[in-house]
């Protein structure tokens, strides 16, 4: 092949090639044969007179780095510099070590799929894992994924890494559960094998199914059940019970034990539930997070985990349009303003982090992201903590990277300045001592004013130049004119005209009338060549008169920001501070006890720590604060059987027994549900799973403490239950291709009689298995069942017509308990006597009907039947909206049947409470118990009533006069933030379109909800109900 | 009287044993019938006090104090201590076009293929043998607005009352208005399907266009009487441009109601906005264009979660302060319409006076449905739509009707549900 050297593009990619296959040869594996020649060099490199920042607590200041074979040989003072070294001066510069990226799925990318879903409402279920082999049954537990092997360099994506400053990162294959190890690979643009420091350096797993094509799980629930199951499985395994043969999945789960155990909470409840099946399963998590953790440091500080924190701040609204803005909440403004605030607030708890580029849109916006941290209170030192010290420790990566120490890989940056101010450049970054050039060009400023002298065919014209930057220079000559101006750290290009700016025309600066120079660089003196207007060929040359200054950086640091404070929830309605109990005697009222004593008038109730300790007449005490009930009724809190608030996820519907999972393990302590429901006299709900399946998962009592986190909203001492299901839903009515086992109330019932034959043999074979041998698979589904039969949990159960109720008792019976809820149960009075015989309570709507097949023969006197009957009737709402309103919906006993106004309120108070056992705490007015009160403004059974103050263990958690003081804060915080962001907008920084802040409620999937413009209703992850 | 009132009382239970299949509609009764010694809401805001109503071949011919009452050949409902009411009305409803609500697709006729349908009929299709309708009955609604859903245009409603043999037997106002739904404005969620647009607005407003170039059309054709080839979508809209017709528009964002305003403004129309969740923002507005409104729930969540707790509960005191005219429906799928009556309630815990709620169930219903000159209130010239109720009929403690006349008729309260109700305390001996 013949090469035309003349042609100088053609000659510059030659010279590119060979640079590239230098770099390759002298770093050649062993064992790849060379075609080429041999090319060995030792790469001895020293850099003089620099401030090295050896690690987060050595500065040395005029300092020598000398490197070799691509690692450290020394760093420090009073260093000798090998004779052999290439030598470069550093003066002024900096050297750090390079960042880690603990968070990454460089080389592991994963292709994005739509996952599988629960196929409620019309598709299948896909029952099993579409992965082939001997791997574990559920596709998204893959703990065998080794990131080592899958990792493929992809130096685009390195490139844009390294110019953040970046040398190492943890990759991993960002899909399932359990999602396999991680493997330590540096930045460097060399072969796979040499830039792969530690293969096998994490175990991962998430909250977060991906693309696994399986139904199950298919909710938040699922996924920790999931997860807890598979640690058991693990243990399981490790005994090598032969009924299992060989599963490769749960041998790479136990082979990765050892290994740094990382998990993708994603949000800041998130991280509290990983770290909750950490803490059961004996395992300490390094929590990736969201960016909200901010919003509940507290709990992040007794999680005691480390976390991996993303930068990714939320950009500003376009809030311009009044009503696009209208449906942008809140809490989503406050987020906007408060996320740069999260890195400060974990330094200020003391909590280490490592940060990461992960979820960042645009990995750009890194740096910047980093220094609006800095703004609002993160140190410079924690920041380098964050991005080397922390993340060697913690993937014990130190004897490697994280500072630059001797031994140690070469990897370093070169920089302007100090590595976090703005102005600061990094100008190389060195992996595996590989150099790799990000702003070459600021190494040395060009900035100054030069003489600059063209001469073209006889004639000769001097100018003044003042460089200002390497992107910007001004001309003088009789006037000032700006110039086109590049200097690239080698070449340097000027474009102006001469013609007079009579216009503002950029247009008038055609080609023609452009004088255009380039040329090259040497200390002092630029020169070149080039063309003026007429296309005449011209000469030229530049010196330097004045060296521009150096400018050091005097950004001065920036006062943090004033933001908005972190409100408990998170939301206009919570808290800055929570509220405590007090003491409160309220004097004066009309009191329904739901005692013996009944309705007491001109009545007063004294509550002290929390508990009701005096009701009765002319009460008078000093410490208590006074509340006057005159022409007021005082009730106990409402109690909701049947709820579906406060969760992340409600339907686990994916298999027709779900008992393994736990509405306790996905509560949403913010949810505005909790809120509405306190202005309406709610002071206890029983979060029930939804009804998507025969046995649905365990339920959790709650007390609605409006602003406390997951656990604190938890009904503390509580009997467990478990909500089951019947019907319609359970044999997926709506579904027109349902494949999933039972089809029909026939299989239902079999369903149900599998399940506790199953779990009784379970049960038989725990006791007959030999303490500590764990040679029987732990089954957490049929645990709960075993709990079941042995009355240690009970079951509340959605049951419409008269068949299945009978059905399901006499499973009940045949293995001997008792079914201790029907819930719904709109046919129970067709078969009151025989749930009376029983022994169950129920727990119904009070007027729904006809709005599917299996409830065409609701009425509404079912309550009072069913009371008259003798049985424990309760009204519940299943229902965000009615359950703010069941104070109206227990006096329609009143209208239909007849019901006594007391027993009417006992319909949504003391009934619940026994049928949730908890009537020795709450439900009555009585001394002793809970301080669970409503005051109302009038009789409670009227539809003119509303509740004044809601007080839940003697905390006023609701008082209608706070809450019209909330209503004006909210319109004052919003009128703030919207300002804010049109200033942010006009300021030029991009914004974001006004999407609404869409608010999900979650739905058992049975009904629809009624609520505003836009809230989606939702039975589980994937489905909506429409 | 107290006799009679016990021999009806007595019917009553007889027909409970019987399905519901034997549940009549009440045969017309000529002559004279009195009312007398009830409470009477006018329905307009007025009250008397020990009142008579007297009617005459099913008009209110006198409604008074101490009315004389004939010695002999007339009947006389004697309901003392209680409350006399206007029938009340169920403006926008799905009543008799779907009967089971969920997965009984035989079961449902009330949504309409296509989008731009004004020739469909809701009437043609209403089931008076509903079972949900004698429920309805039973708590005082006496007429509803039937109303075919879906579309851009879905057709036109009929107002009905509620005891009759078919549905030309109902038809109390046939075709009183054509129902058109807005798109919306609001941004979908992410991950909807089909992908959301870009810019709904703009993508709204070119489907708004779409609707004004239509109708535009339809006014053109219908300048010529006779036509070569004719249109049954713009025939259908002739009382819309006559004012025979009101155009009701299902609208809730405030950019929709916008629309709706300009709707008034090209076409002249009479229009009427249903849903209006968000009305409150814009009450003014609506006031200064004459646009009366129908709040489609008062038992809702609010719309977004900063916004007031009790906002759909107080929605209707705003329009009320701005003199919008206004009136309630209950659109809520799982009680079928029962709870009107609480519905309307509810407003007076937040800021109505009693007598302007139940206002807004009936007299403002008869005139935003146009049937004003004949119902709505107890006044003289208008057909004696009455409901009798054991006390306060908004709450639901006393909300137990006693009596109900549709046209002069009383009514049978018998329903399935009392007889189920009845069947089962005769299985536990409980009677």
């Amino acid at each position: 092949m013949r090469i035309f050297w003349l042609n100088s593009r053609k000659n510059l990619f030659f010279l590119a090639a060979g640079l590239v296959s230098s770099v390759m040869s002298s770093k050649a594996q062993e064992t790849f044969p060379i075609n080429d020649i041999a090319d060995p060099r030792e790469k001895i490199f020293a850099f003089t007179h620099a401030t090295i920042i050896k690690d987060g607590s050595t500065t040395f200041t005029d300092a020598t780095l000398v490197i070799r074979e691509g690692k450290i040989v020394s760093a420090g003072n009073n260093i000798s510099i090998p004779a052999n070294a290439v030598v470069t001066d550093c003066t002024g510069k900096f050297i750090y070590p390079s960042f880690i990226d603990t968070y990454s799925d460089y080389g592991v990318a994963v292709r994005s799929e739509r996952s599988g879903g629960s196929g409620f409402y019309g598709g299948s279920t896909q029952f099993n894992s579409a992965t082939k082999g001997a791997y574990d049954w559920n596709e998204a537990i893959r703990p065998e994924t080794d990131a080592s092997k899958l990792f493929v360099t992809d130096e685009a994506k390195a490139k844009s890494l390294r110019e953040l400053g970046f040398g190492t990162v943890l990759t991993h294959y960002k899909n399932g559960i359990a999602r396999g190890t991680g493997a330590v690979v540096t930045l460097a643009n060399l072969n796979e094998h040499l830039v792969m420091i530690k293969e096998k350096a994490s175990a991962h797993y998430s909250l977060a199914k991906g693309i696994s094509s399986q139904s199950y799980p298919s909710s938040m629930m699922g996924v920790i059940a999931l997860l807890r199951q598979s640690f058991l499985d693990a243990k399981w395994y490790s005994t090598r019970p032969a009924e299992e043969g060989v599963n490769l999945s749960l041998q790479a789960w136990l082979d990765n034990k050892s290994l740094p155990q990382i998990i993708e909470g994603n949000d800041k409840w998130n991280d509290l539930r990983a770290d909750r099946i950490g803490d059961e399963m004996g395992v300490h998590f390094i929590i990736k997070g969201d960016g909200n953790e901010y919003q509940r440091i507290k709990e992040m500080v007794a999680s005691n985990a480390a976390f991996i924190v993303p930068l990714n701040f939320p950009q500003a609204i376009d809030v311009e349009d009044p009503n696009d803005a209208r449906f942008v909440s809140l809490r989503e403004m406050k987020s906007w303003e408060l996320a740069p605030t999260n890195p400060a607030a974990f330094e200020k708890a003391n909590i280490p982090i490592c940060l990461t580029t992960s979820d960042l849109k645009d990995v750009k916006q890194f740096l910047p992201n980093l220094r609006k941290a800095i703004d609002n209170g993160l140190s410079e030192a924690k920041a380098f903590d964050a991005l080397v010290t922390t993340p060697a420790r913690l993937l014990k990566i130190s004897d490697q990277v994280g500072s630059l120490d001797a031994g140690k890989l070469a990897n370093f940056l070169i920089t302007t300045g100090p590595v976090f101010n703005e102005k600061t450049a990094i100008i190389e970054n060195w992996v595996q001592g590989e150099k790799y050039d990000v702003k070459p060009e600021e190494w040395k400023t060009i900035k100054g004013i030069y003489n600059v002298e063209i001469n073209g065919a006889g004639t000769s014209s001097k100018y003044i130049l003042d460089v200002q930057s390497n992107n910007a220079a001004k001309l003088i000559a009789s006037d000032t004119m700006d110039v086109k101006f590049s200097y690239d750290g080698k070449l340097v290009g000027l474009s102006y005209s001469l013609m007079a700016k009579t216009k503002k025309d950029s247009s008038a600066q055609t080609s023609r009338s452009l004088i255009r120079l380039s040329g090259t660089v040497n200390g002092s003196v630029w020169n070149g060549n080039g063309e003026d207007s007429s296309g005449n060929r011209v000469t030229w040359t530049a010196s330097l008169v004045k060296a521009g200054s150096i400018s050091a950086d005097n950004t001065k640091k920036k006062t943090p920001p004033v933001v908005g404070k972190v409100l408990y929830p998170f939301d206009g309605y919570g808290w800055e501070e929570l509220p405590k109990p007090e003491n409160l005697l309220i004097k004066n009222a009309t009191v329904w006890t739901n005692e013996k004593e009944g309705k007491l008038e001109n009545t007063d109730v004294l509550v002290k720590n929390g508990k009701i300790v005096q009701v009765g007449k002319n009460i008078s005490d000093a410490s208590a604060k006074t509340i006057d009930g005159t022409g007021k009724h005082v009730t106990p809190g409402i109690i909701d059987e049947h709820s579906h608030i406060a969760t992340t996820s409600i339907n686990e519907g994916t298999q027709s027994v779900t008992s393994d999972v736990r509405i306790g393990d996905n509560l949403n302590p913010e949810d505005i549900s909790i809120y509405r429901q306190l202005s309406g006299g709610v002071t206890s709900s029983h979060i029930l799973h939804g009804s998507a399946n025969t046995i649905g998962g365990q339920t959790q009592l709650i007390k609605l403490r409006w602003g406390v986190n997951d656990e604190e909203l938890k009904f503390k001492n509580w009997d467990p239950f478990i909500k089951f299901a019947l019907g319609e839903n359970v044999k997926r009515t709506s579904s027109s291709s349902n494949n999933r086992f039972p089809d029909t109330r026939m299989g239902v019932e079999e369903v149900l009689m599998d399940a506790f034959q199953r779990a009784k043999d379970y049960e038989n074979a725990l006791k007959a298995e030999k303490p500590g041998t764990n040679t029987v698979r732990r089954n957490l589904k049929l645990e709960a069942l075993v709990e079941i039969m042995n009355k240690k949990r009970f079951i509340t159960c959605h049951s419409y017509v008269q068949s299945e109720i009978v059905a399901l008792m006499r499973v009940a019976e045949k293995f001997g308990f008792r079914v201790n809820t029907f819930t719904h149960i709109l046919e129970g009075y067709k078969v009151a006597d025989k749930i009376k015989e029983h022994g169950a309570s129920v727990s119904t709507f009070s007027d729904w009907w006809i709005y599917k097949m299996e409830v065409l023969d609701a009425i509404a006197y079912n309550a009072a039947i069913m009371q008259k009957m003798g049985l424990n009737v309760c009204i519940n709402s299943d229902d965000a909206e009615m359950a703010r309103r069941l104070n109206q919906e227990a006096a329609k006993s009143v209208k239909y049947g007849g019901i006594s106004e007391e027993d009417a309120l006992k319909m949504i108070t003391i009934n619940p409470a026994k049928a949730l056992h908890v009537d020795d705490r709450v439900g009555s007015i009585k001394v002793g118990k809970d301080a669970d009160l409503v005051l109302w403004n009038d009789n409670p059974l009227s539809i003119y009533a509303k509740p004044l103050k809601t007080i839940i263990d003697g905390t006023i958690y609701y008082d209608i006069d706070r809450d019209l003081m909330l209503r004006k804060n909210i319109i004052e915080e919003r009128k703030r933030l919207v300002q804010k962001m049109l200033g942010e907008k006009k300021s030029g920084s991009p914004v974001s379109p006004p999407k609404p802040s869409y608010q999900i409620l979650l739905g058992c999937g049975d009904h629809l909800e009624h609520n505003g413009l836009i809230t989606i209703n939702k039975i589980d992850d994937n489905t909506t109900n429409q | 009287m107290k006799k009679y009132l016990i021999t009806i009382i007595a019917l009553i239970f007889c027909a409970s044993i019987h399905a519901q299949d034997d549940v009549y509609p009440a045969k017309e009764y000529k002559g004279l019938l009195f009312i007398t010694h009830g409470t009477i809401h006018i329905g307009n805001g007025q009250v008397i006090e020990n009142g008579t109503i007297k009617i005459n071949n099913g008009k209110i011919e006198q409604v008074g104090q101490n009315l004389p009452i004939p010695a002999d050949n007339v009947r006389v409902v004697d309901v003392k201590g209680e409350q006399v009411y206007p029938g009340l009305i169920l403006p926008v409803t799905d009543l008799g076009l779907k009967e089971v609500a969920a997965f009984v697709r035989g079961t449902n006729d009330f949504q309409e293929l296509g989008d731009l349908n004004p020739s469909i009929r809701a009437i043609v299709a209403y089931n008076t043998d509903s079972k949900i309708i004698n429920v309805l009955k039973a708590n005082g609604i006496l007429l509803a607005g039937i109303t075919p859903q879906g579309g851009t245009i879905s057709g036109s409603s009929s107002v009905v009352q509620l005891d009759a043999w078919n549905w030309e037997d109902a038809a109390y106002k046939m075709d009183n208005g054509i129902h058109m739904t807005l798109p919306s404005f609001i941004r979908p969620p992410d991950g909807s399907a089909p992908a959301p647009p870009t810019d709904p607005t703009k993508d709204a407003l070119n489907k708004v266009e779409e609707v004004k170039f239509f109708l535009r059309q339809a006014k053109a054709y219908l300048q010529e009487p006779s036509h070569k080839k004719t249109n049954l979508k713009f025939e259908a809209l002739k009382g819309l441009f006559d004012k025979k017709q009101k155009l009701f528009i299902h609208a809730d964002q405030v950019k929709q109601m916008l629309i709706a305003i300009d709707f008034v403004k090209e076409f002249g129309f009479d229009v009427v906005i249903i849903g209006a969740s968000e009305s409150f923002l814009i009450a003014d507005l609506l006031k200064q264009n004459n646009i009366a409104v129908i709040l489609q729930e008062e038992h809702a969540l609010p719309a977004t979660e900063d916004d007031d707790v009790d906002q759909p509960y107080k929605t209707a005191s705003q329009l009320q302060q701005a003199g919008v005219l206004f009136s309630l429906n209950d659109s809520h799928e799982e009680s079928r319409y029962r709870n009107l009556m609480f519905n309307a309630g509810t407003t007076v815990a937040y800021g109505l006076t009693k007598e302007q709620a139940l206002q807004a169930i009936t007299l403002n219903s008869a005139k935003i449905l146009g049937i004003d000159d004949r119902t709505g209130s107890i006044e003289a010239g208008k057909d004696a739509n009455i409901v009798v109720s054991h006390g306060d009929i908004l709450d639901m403690r006393s909300s137990i009707v006693t009596h109900a006349f549709i046209q002069g008729r009383e009514v049978s309260l018998e329903n399935k549900q009392k007889q189920l109700y009845e069947r089962y305390l005769y299985k536990y001996g409980l009677k």
